[in-house]
């Protein structure tokens, strides 16, 4: 077995320096050695996107990268997007407002590929998340209330003042709130 | 876009009861835990001193096993136990089958192996890569043997056998008439004849399965975490299966990432984990990576070809359907013909029709044995009669709507009593049908059709009109045996609710979180029941150790039986707490209501107590409540499948066993393009008719998730054997699924025509989208292809498929 690799990385703001395995996947580093189990793994061959994080700001999957090149680089999960004090992040509002998720396996990477278009397409239109969020499969909702989750959380954030936590409603018309 | 229509036929139905929580869009209580990356799947999941395992597979599809050698993989450090076939047997005991006929079944082969992929050793080490790497250096000697692929060689009597045991290839044959068939088919003006074939396909839940498995060798207790549905249904199958005594058996559920039928038993990765952890004396993980779940879970759905007739009168009245059936069940026969049990619950669908003739030849091949998969044998069986329906139209000369409308049970025939014995509770299938072609504006979609005809493209609107059996109870699992291994179950359900001391409401409910709702559809029960906010109920799951009896989620029931169940449970409680309050206030007690959550004098809100109040007393101040009443707010209430019969010892009449019925009508608008084969859905509209609605947006999550599986079902997912008996499909890259791309606009609307048999009315819908969407799908393709002369008889229709239909139709155009 070859020696384990140093690296220094962030994940979640937090800073971490440790040995790895230099054939540790990201995905089973950030699962098993940092206990963040938000991340999920549904292939581990690149296809399904289950396993999607945001690394230096842009959405990767998890499963195709080696730990030991992270060395640098800041990582962001799913369990960076809800505050402490329990307040979902806005996207993940507009995700249970809309219905975006059943079994919510595939949620997480969802998530993150929303953070990262919404970052760069503020008001995506329901084509420009179909582009953007293809590569992430689900099984359960058929996509609909996915796209409508995102559109949703779009609005949301493009009219909140710091564009983080706003407090008005993102349920599409006829989404699932109450 | 979802809309309710409520059918006025009965005082049951949101509104129309002055219901204030059942019927409304009650935000999921699941959701927090499943979008913050907390919901503890089985992956999650770590014990201490817990170690991982992996699986060596089969690259033959059938040989022999000479001999394994585990030497290197044993030596290798970090390993602590390697089992083959024959040694997991000193640990555990053969998988529960649940047919009559002897196909002894293990978790890893021993001396055989009989389909790509099945296990042959396993090894659990301190870290999956280590595991990984002990499989590799496993040597296997293998006697390779002739791979059956084909179900119709296979059934040849002179083919090799898939298991020495049998007879033959042929492991369940038998053929029945439901009714006078012969006489039906005589006395018919037309019989229209079509052959049909449904492709093997699989759930792929984007969550494989797994379990933990923990046994203490001095206590002989096993702790079992897993993704299995059937923890509270048979937990003393999977305690045989692991070798310990049921009471020495604990099953704790975990969130599921989908499952679609392949989780209800998950019996390979439960027996490896138990095995190894036997072996191995510490926890053991066995987590499937992809690979293993499509090879070799219980993921597949039905691989069947039809050759089918309708008897129709000249006027367009259906007589008689019947049907000759090879389904290739793959290397076993774990729920034996379950999947037509689910077909014969509704095999004339929403038709009057006289007589069924029914001919099943389950045949065995080496491919990887049929589970359950969403619909479970009822989708292709709507995919063949809507076939059917819409070839004697064409036939007849009869527009596919009006032959339709003149065959539907009319709404006053109910509860009806179809050809098998099924019985469907209710139905009104033309307002269903009318308001399907107002929604879909069907004039301007077949305008379009024109315009693009000019264009030279093909578009196409489908149409399909079925049922949805739902709330099973298992007999469909053995019911076309003369002698069933067991009799016909109830498939109770239970749930366990208390009110504590200070009035807050908490249950426990024996399934397991499977992608569905049943924590926000308990609390909106509850909360209707005591007039509270179902956001103050909390929601819990009971392990195994807890005696709830749950057959969970499958067969479209467990919205049906847990409302049953938290209903009972809450009134109950509810009622003890009205004898307390009565007592209290000195009045007689029924004179005492529940009203918001608290208790009152009828018509009198001065005199409330609050739950808090009434709990309080009932928990501790025995002497200050009624003579004999005991201390204590908790009841644990089963309830048992409310319209079931057992079927007739000549199994000419099934008895009911599925008699929910759901119906709806999908019109699916799609273009095909005959050069590349390519169809794109362009948009889908449905009716749906689920009886009363608990969470209507929740139901419409349903409808489109099973509508987007039916898309993959009608055009691209398929297991593909090539004729060695090697898997092509072993992974999504080969295996597709439906993208977002592939995901049409889907428009819901819903009536409620409320089950005369359940609590609220509820039916079932769990299964409807998919098991509709192929067929439509299918009808659309054909509308499309109609100036060609194209005829869909099989599915999926892959791009190749489509170009291969049309070359062949040119062709008889030019040679017929
Ligand atoms: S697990 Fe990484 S893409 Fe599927
Ligand atoms: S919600 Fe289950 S896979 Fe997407």
């Amino acid at each position: 077995m070859p020696d384990k690799i140093r690296i220094s990385l962030t994940v979640n703001g937090v800073g971490h320096d440790v040995l790895v395995e230099p054939r540790m996947l990201l995905v089973d580093f950030l699962r098993d050695e940092l206990q963040l189990t938000g991340t999920h793994a549904g292939c581990e061959q690149g296809v399904c996107g289950a396993c999607t994080v945001l690394l230096d700001g842009e959405t990767t999957r998890s499963c195709l990268l080696f730990a030991a090149q992270l060395d640098g680089s800041s990582v962001r999960t799913v369990e960076s997007l809800a505050r402490p004090d329990g307040s979902l992040h806005p996207i993940q509002r507009a995700f249970t407002e809309n219905h975006g998720l059943q079994c919510g396996f595939c949620t997480p990477g969802m998530l993150m590929a929303a953070c990262e278009l919404l970052e760069h397409t503020p008001l995506p239109e329901p084509e420009d998340v179909k582009d953007a969020l293809s590569g992430n499969l689900c099984r359960c909702t058929g996509y609909q209330n996915i796209v409508r989750s995102v559109c949703a959380a779009g609005r949301v954030l493009a009219t909140a003042e710091n564009g983080s936590h706003p407090a008005s409603e993102t349920a599409e018309t006829t989404g699932a709130s109450a | 876009m979802s809309t309710v229509e409520h059918e006025a036929t009965t005082d049951v139905g949101p509104g129309s009861s002055g219901r204030r929580w059942i019927g409304t869009n009650v935000p999921r209580k699941e959701d927090p835990k499943l979008l913050t990356g907390r919901a503890g799947y089985i992956g999650d999941l770590t014990v201490p001193g817990m170690l991982h395992a992996a699986v060596l597979r089969s690259p033959h599809a059938h040989a022999r096993i000479r001999a394994v050698d585990t030497s290197a993989a044993r030596a290798l450090p970090g390993v602590v136990a390697v089992l083959t076939g024959e040694e997991a047997l000193h640990h555990v005991n053969p998988m529960t089958s649940f047919c009559a006929e002897p196909v002894p079944q293990h978790a890893i082969a021993v001396d055989r192996v009989r389909y790509p992929g099945e296990a042959v050793a396993a090894v659990a080490a301190t870290d999956r890569y280590i595991a990984e790497d002990a499989c590799a250096l496993i040597e296997v000697d293998y006697e390779v043997l002739p791979p059956l692929v084909d179900p119709v060689e296979a059934m040849d009597p002179g083919a090799v056998k898939v298991h020495e045991t049998l007879d033959s290839n042929v492991v369940f044959h038998r053929s029945i008439d439901f009714g006078e068939v012969e006489a039906d088919f005589t006395r018919a003006d037309h019989v229209i004849r079509r052959r049909a074939r449904w492709h093997r396909m699989g759930a792929q839940p984007i969550e494989t399965a797994g379990a933990i498995c923990s046994y203490d060798p001095f206590t002989h207790d096993m702790t079992v975490w897993s993704n299995t549905n059937f923890y509270n249904f048979l937990p003393w199958s999977f305690a045989g299966m692991l070798g310990v005594a049921n009471n020495r058996l604990r099953m704790i559920p975990c969130p599921v990432g989908g499952s679609f039928g392949s989780k209800h038993l998950i019996n390979k990765v439960i027996s490896i984990a138990g095995s190894l952890t036997k072996a191995a004396g510490c926890p053991v993980k066995f987590l499937e990576d992809r690979l293993d779940n499509i090879a070799a879970n219980d993921n597949v759905g039905c691989d069947r070809s039809y050759d089918a007739e309708l008897a129709v009168s000249d006027q367009g009245e259906f007589l008689s359907l019947r049907m000759k059936i090879v389904d290739d069940y793959g290397a076993y026969f774990q729920f034996a013909h379950g999947q037509h049990g689910n077909a014969l619950a509704q095999p004339t669908g929403p038709y009057r029709i006289g007589s069924v003739g029914y001919d099943l030849s389950a045949v065995l091949t080496n491919k990887v044995q049929q589970g359950f998969f969403r619909g479970a044998g009822a989708d292709p069986g709507n995919f063949i009669l809507e076939r059917l329906v819409d070839a004697a139209a064409e036939e007849l000369g009869i527009d596919r709507v009006e032959l339709r409308r003149r065959n539907f049970i009319q709404p006053d025939r109910f509860p009806f009593t179809v050809p098998t014995g099924n019985v469907y509770d209710s139905g009104n299938y033309e307002p269903v049908l009318d308001r399907a072609l107002e929604l879909a504006g069907l004039e301007s979609w077949q305008a379009e059709k024109e315009r693009m005809r000019q264009q030279g493209r093909y578009l196409g609107i489908g149409l399909a009109t079925c049922q949805e059996r739902t709330g099973y109870s298992a007999s469909e699992w053995w019911i076309l045996y003369d002698k069933p291994p067991l009799p016909a179950t109830s498939t109770p359900e239970s749930v366990k609710l208390d009110v504590d001391a200070t009035g807050n409401v908490r249950v426990a409910i024996g399934c397991p979180l499977w992608g569905n709702s049943p924590e926000t559809v308990v609390s909106q029960v509850v909360a209707e029941e005591f007039g509270i906010d179902p956001a103050a109920v909390s929601v819990g799951y009971a392990d195994s150790t807890s005696g709830a009896l749950s057959a969970g989620p499958g067969g479209s029931r467990v919205t049906i039986m847990l409302s049953g169940a938290a209903r009972g449970a809450a009134g109950t409680i509810r009622a003890k707490m009205q004898r307390i309050a009565a007592h209290a206030m000195e009045i007689d007690v029924a004179d005492v209501e529940c009203v918001d959550g608290t208790f009152q004098a009828k018509g009198v809100p001065s005199t409330a107590m609050s739950m808090a109040d009434v709990a309080m007393r009932a928990h501790l101040f025995m002497h200050d409540n009624p003579a004999g009443e005991a201390s204590g707010l908790v009841e644990t209430f089963t309830y048992d499948h409310p319209f079931s019969s057992p079927p007739t010892a000549d199994r000419k009449d099934m008895g009911a066993f599925y008699p929910m019925v759901s119906h709806a009508c999908h019109i699916p608008i799609v273009e095909v393009d005959p050069e590349t084969g390519a169809v794109t859905v362009l948009k889908y509209y449905v009716v749906n008719d689920s009886g009363t609605l608990v969470n209507p947006a929740l139901v419409e999550g349903q409808v489109v998730g099973g509508i987007v599986q039916g898309i993959g079902a009608a055009l691209m997912e398929e297991y593909i054997y090539d004729a060695d008996g090697a898997l092509g499909t072993p992974s999504f890259r080969e295996y597709l699924l439906p993208s977002m791309h592939e995901a049409p606009e889907v428009i819901v609307e819903h009536r409620e025509t409320p089950s005369p048999f359940t609590e609220y009315g509820v039916k079932g819908v769990g299964e409807g989208g998919r098991l509709v969407a192929p067929t439509a799908i299918a009808s659309a393709i054909d509308d499309a292809l109609k100036p060609l002369g194209v005829w869909i008889d099989e599915l999926p229709m892959t791009p190749e498929r489509v170009v291969e239909a049309v070359a062949s139709a040119a062709d008889r155009m030019v040679t017929g």
